[in-house]
């Protein structure tokens, strides 16, 4: 970058510049917008990003995103202790929260296995779902990770070190997606849409 | 000059993926006459997005791609084989993300041929129908190192020159290939090499796929086998490949 270019703004290009999706463009445009805009948005946004990290933290049963450890899911009696939702991201959690329809509890993995990027299960909070299913009260494993080779493999490694636990297993139905058009469907989906039919 | 087509249409294999923005990912592509290259898909983590489903890892894709001035993006794809059976068994999508990486790591942007696709498809085709991944797997290492100018020497001694003997040699990744025991004596470099070992890594390197898969070939050579051929790989790539840890981790836990 020209020399032309304050120290700070090169700065704050760069670390844009480092999240995923924002690409050297979007990182300068970004920062320009900031120089121009009232101070208190610069403030709010320094601030916001502090407490981030300073503020949140995992929860130590189930390892989603929260203030408090425990976090509200596995604090609350209401909901059903023998069930687990397996989900890769915290993100998940809300998607499933959002059909209002879970009375369960959930166990956030942080990912999902992807050898050639060198994401291995020692990445992922696999260990520590054993671990948690092992000690008991589990009846039910629910695995929700993506449809998708990484899904599928994530959800196949987790079955194998769950199996002998004896817990039951089970894994999302994966269908048609509601607003699509059977034509443009790929053969993947149509054939589990298939075996996996119910009666009407 | 690259050429200056605004799209182009061809088959690929989606080699990579992760996401991008908002709702859109990005591909690496290995193209069936174009190379290795990257492609924006927009929408693509959307479920309802009609393309979504053509786009997933290791499948075959007829895509038409549009050049942009970064990337292209993926104007149309549909799956012509998704190699379904990679999908549903671990060990097979760890040996399919093996190729993958060894694919990905052997070609740099745009150059990759028209070979390395034939062979990256042939051999998950392979995978999705064998019962022993070994033999597919070794035969796509020595082919992809054929293809990279890194074939092993397996017939003449990589020091001396000369024709080695039917006996038990050395394999030695920095001389690219068999070192006899005379020119091995006082070095201390290269890996014992068994004389089955020599005759099947000759075979591979020399005969078509449908001769290769009847071979009988025992646990303990295999593992030789593949020892040999990922240390010399290792060396070609100075990297640790990530795959096969994984694939080292099941065979450990399988105990
Ligand atoms: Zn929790």
């Amino acid at each position: 970058m020209s020399q032309a270019i304050p120290k700070p703004v090169t700065q704050l290009v760069e670390a844009f510049s480092r999240l995923p999706g924002i690409g050297p463009k979007t990182a300068s445009r970004l920062t320009y917008y900031l120089l121009r805009a009232p101070d208190e948005l610069s403030q709010t946004l320094a601030a916001a990003i502090g407490d981030l990290k300073a503020k949140t933290r995992t929860c130590s049963i189930c390892y989603n995103i929260t203030e408090e450890d425990p976090c509200p899911i596995c604090r609350d009696e209401a909901r059903e202790q023998g069930t687990l939702v397996i989900v890769e991201e915290p993100l998940d959690v809300l998607a499933v929260e959002r059909t209002g329809a879970y009375q369960g509890r959930y166990h956030v993995l942080h990912g999902a296995i992807s050898p050639v990027e060198g994401i291995g299960p020692e990445d992922l909070k696999i260990r520590e779902l054993v671990a948690r299913v092992q000690a008991g009260g589990v009846l039910e494993v629910i695995i929700a990770t993506n449809p998708g080779m990484e899904g599928d493999a994530t959800a196949m490694y987790v079955q194998r070190q769950l199996v002998p636990t004896g817990v039951k297993i089970t894994r999302l139905a994966r269908g048609l997606p509601t607003g699509g058009d059977l034509e443009y469907v790929d053969s993947v989906t149509l054939l589990r849409a298939l075996q996996g039919r119910q009666e009407m | 000059m690259p050429d200056r087509e605004r799209t182009l249409r061809t088959d690929v294999v989606i080699l990579r993926r992760q996401d991008y923005g908002e709702a859109d990912r990005l591909l690496v592509l290995l193209t069936a006459g174009h190379g290795k290259l990257r492609a924006l898909a927009k929408g693509a983590r959307k479920p309802f997005a009609r393309k979504a489903g053509h786009l997933e890892l290791y499948a075959l894709v007829d895509m038409q791609l549009a050049r942009g001035r970064e990337w292209y993006t993926v104007r149309e794809a549909e799956t012509r084989e998704p190699f379904l059976a990679l999908r549903e068994d671990l060990v097979r999508s760890s040996y399919a993300s093996h190729f993958v990486e060894l694919i990905d790591r052997f070609t740099g942007e745009h150059d990759a041929s028209r070979a390395e696709f034939e062979l990256l498809v042939s051999s998950l085709e392979r995978l999705c129908t064998s019962a022993d991944p070994r033999s597919i797997a070794r035969y796509f290492e020595l082919g992809l190192l054929g293809l990279a100018g890194f074939a092993p020497s397996l017939h003449q001694c990589a020091i001396g020159q000369e024709d080695v003997q039917p006996q038990d040699q050395f394999f030695s990744p920095p001389d690219g290939g068999v070192i006899c025991p005379n020119h091995h004596a006082g070095l201390d470099r290269g890996l014992p090499i068994s004389l089955p070992a020599l005759k099947v890594l000759r075979y591979m390197q020399t005969q078509p796929w449908k001769a290769v898969q009847g071979v009988n070939i025992g646990a303990a050579l295999h593992l030789e086998l593949e020892r040999l051929l990922l240390a010399y790989l290792t060396y070609v790539l100075e990297q640790r490949l990530q795959s096969v840890e994984f694939l080292r981790r099941l065979r450990r836990e399988d105990g």
